[in-house]
């Protein structure tokens, strides 16, 4: 789950990381009066979960509180690649003197956490490892021994930092350390660490992620989580417990496994269709589960054809066909279906989805192939 | 005829009490393998399985009291990273955990500890060992797959299933299949197993089901270049998934510049291995 920077910054500001002052604001009134507060010029910053918000104007400088009001009018009307802005950032403006990386992220390929720094603050990071791989500086973090202090001053040493803010980068860095490890975070980020004109590090910009699976130790992370910043039908297929991703094809998929289900949409590509979506139902789905599957494939307009590919070992075939039928019964229009029951209970599964709406096949390519052939209205 | 598991293996079951540790344990026994009882915190001193196995306080007891040797966990996620280092703790060189949904977190801290204490940890959020005719330690359907001497791994569910099912019907035979699991974080990797499948003397090709995400099987690659002598034949999912989604496994994503479908096809064929494009073409390509 990721955290918008206001949210992120405050828990770094709980953990003694110095950011500016500065409140959220959800009308351009209370902008204007964050402002007045502050008295000096403001930034507005668009709270949204998706990169790129300064390139899309969505971060602006004002003067005045007046301006900060039109700003944050303007901000807050805006749509950032499709994400709509509800909330501004009101900060008071900083002055500074460089600007500096520093993140503490899971690296998969060594399994540990990693901590991340660099001289070319401010950018995107991902662009500087590709350009420029050598201005990175990672260490691994042993995850039962932390991140050690002399690990920090190698960081320090390699970007390049005056020793008088060795002090201030060592309590920052174990301060990010303690909050990564607290919050089960899966990344803290502080894009850019500035060095201000009263020589005093700051966090002007912050980003952290959650471990989805560590959010039950953390109840009062899981209130900050924001519905714009996933498909709503997304968030619906998780309240059942599915899996659900949209794509833009026309081939609807029920499958159950993750890997299968991929490979069941490389399939429909291979043989030149395009799913409408990935969708895993998980192991040992009910039939009503797979009733809300079926509804939530359907509920997408592009879908014209639903491809279902159960490889019954706890799933049980009879159980997935009967959510299948029971949402025939209700359609007006019915779509075609091409199904292949294989394992548990499939004899069973088959006999019930005797339908003229529906093909049965008996291997992955057929069902492949059927169903690219049906959506491009080449057979009926 | 194997690798890690044969009729010889001696399975403790970690959460047997439980609707999931009850129904998998039933099947492994079906299917030959030698369960010597389970554990459930609270229920030491009971019976399940009709009065047939017993069940332990803890995993020290149940080892104590029976030798065993693996270790199969349906652990509830929160309570799994416990689980695993309690079986690495009792000194059982091999753990089988079948639990989805572990914190990162746990897994780094587990992974280095049993690394250090030398334990072979397979999974998280895996299907399990299976070695036909043999044993199984783990969910794996065991009436989908035959004996034979095509070792096979792979990081999924389902799509293994799909891939043995597929042996099977071309008539080929499997000598052991590991699911390693579709986490971010797993015990045991694709280098490890592959190595393992090398040096059996019983496994003659090898299947290897990969997906998106991570650089396991980039390193796979780098290994089968320098150091395999045996066929490799792999099935790569995930080439339509688009980046920056996770697509059901916590581990399939594609991040950045890393971990598409396409860079680890391209390494695998580079290293000799031929990619089918699905487990059924893939299967009939061994025969």
């Amino acid at each position: 789950m990721k955290l918008h920077e206001y949210q992120s910054k405050q828990i770094l500001s709980r953990y003694g990381i110095q950011i500016p002052r500065g409140r959220v604001a959800l009308t351009a009134n209370e902008a204007k009066q964050i402002s007045e507060e502050l008295g000096t010029d403001v930034i507005i910053k668009s709270q949204v979960l998706i990169g790129g918000r300064g390139k899309a104007g969505g971060i602006r400088l004002a003067k005045n509180p007046r301006e900060a009001e039109d700003l944050a009018t303007s901000i807050l009307s805006m749509d950032i690649k499709g994400l709509p802005v509800r909330k501004v950032l009101v900060d008071e403006a900083i002055n500074f003197s460089r600007e500096i990386y520093l993140a503490i992220a899971n690296n998969r390929i060594t399994a540990t956490p990693s901590i991340i720094a660099s001289a070319s603050g401010g950018m995107n990071i991902e662009e500087v490892a590709q350009s420029s791989p050598e201005k990175i500086i990672a260490e691994d973090i042993h995850p039962l021994l932390g991140l050690r202090d002399y690990q920090i001053r190698d960081l320090a040493s390699s970007i390049d930092l005056p020793h008088s803010f060795w002090k201030q980068f060592m309590q920052i860095s174990r301060a990010l350390w303690q909050l990564f490890r607290d919050q089960d975070a899966s990344l803290a980020e502080i894009n850019p660490l500035v060095i201000s004109s009263d020589n005093e590090l700051l966090a002007l910009d912050a980003k952290i992620t959650i471990d989805d699976n560590a959010l039950f130790r953390h109840p009062e992370l899981n209130e900050l989580r924001d519905p714009d910043a996933e498909d709503p039908t997304e968030t619906e297929a998780r309240k059942y417990g599915l899996s659900y991703i949209k794509l833009d094809g026309k081939i609807g998929c029920l499958v159950n496994g993750a890997g299968l289900a991929m490979a069941i949409m490389d399939m429909i590509e291979y043989y030149g269709g395009q799913p409408a979506n990935f969708l895993d139902i998980g192991g040992g789905a009910s039939s009503e589960k797979v009733a809300a599957a079926m509804r939530i494939i359907l509920n997408d307009p592009s879908v014209n054809c639903i491809l279902i590919n159960i490889f019954g070992g706890i799933t049980r075939c009879d159980e997935v066909a009967r959510g299948v039928t029971q949402v025939l019964a209700e359609m007006d229009h019915p779509v075609s279906i091409i199904a292949r029951l294989v394992g548990t209970n499939a004899q069973a599964g088959k006999d019930t989805l005797q339908h003229e709406d529906i093909h049965s096949v008996e291997t992955l390519t057929e069902a492949a192939k059927k169903a690219v052939e049906i959506s491009a209205g080449r057979t009926a | 005829m194997s690798i890690l598991l044969n009729k010889n293996s001696r399975i403790i079951v970690q959460g047997i009490t439980g609707e999931e540790g009850l129904f998998h344990t039933t099947n492994m026994i079906k299917y030959g393998s030698v369960i010597i009882g389970g554990t459930s915190p609270g229920k030491g001193g009971e019976w399940v399985m009709n009065g047939k196995l017993p069940v332990f306080d803890s995993l020290k007891l149940a080892v104590e009291a029976s030798g065993a040797n693996t270790s199969v966990i349906f652990v509830p996620a929160r309570h799994a990273a416990d689980a695993m280092l309690e079986a690495v703790d009792a000194g059982i060189p091999l753990v089988v955990c079948i639990t989805e949904g572990i914190p990162i977190h746990d897994m780094m801290k587990v992974k280095v500890y049993a690394d250090q204490k030398g334990t072979r940890i397979i999974g998280p959020n895996c299907p399990g060992i299976i070695t036909p005719g043999e044993s199984k330690a783990g969910i794996i359907p065991g009436n989908i797959t035959l004996p034979g001497s095509i070792g096979v791994v792979s990081r999924s569910g389902t799509l293994t299933y799909e891939m043995l099912f597929a042996l099977k019907q071309q008539g080929l035979g499997t000598s052991t299949c590991v699911g390693i699991g579709g986490d971010p974080i797993i015990g045991t990797d694709f280098v490890q197993i592959l190595s393992l499948f090398e040096a059996d003397p019983h496994t003659e090709k090898i299947v290897m089901i990969g997906e998106i995400g991570g650089q396991d099987e980039e390193r796979a690659a780098e290994f089968i270049s320098s150091s395999m002598t045996k066929p490799v034949f792999a099935f790569i999912a995930g080439i339509s998934s688009p980046p920056g989604k996770r697509m059901g496994h916590a581990g399939a994503i594609i991040e950045g510049s890393h971990g598409n479908a396409a860079s680890k096809i391209a390494n695998l064929e580079n290293a000799g291995v031929k990619i089918g494009h699905n487990p059924e073409e893939l299967a009939a390509s061994l025969k």
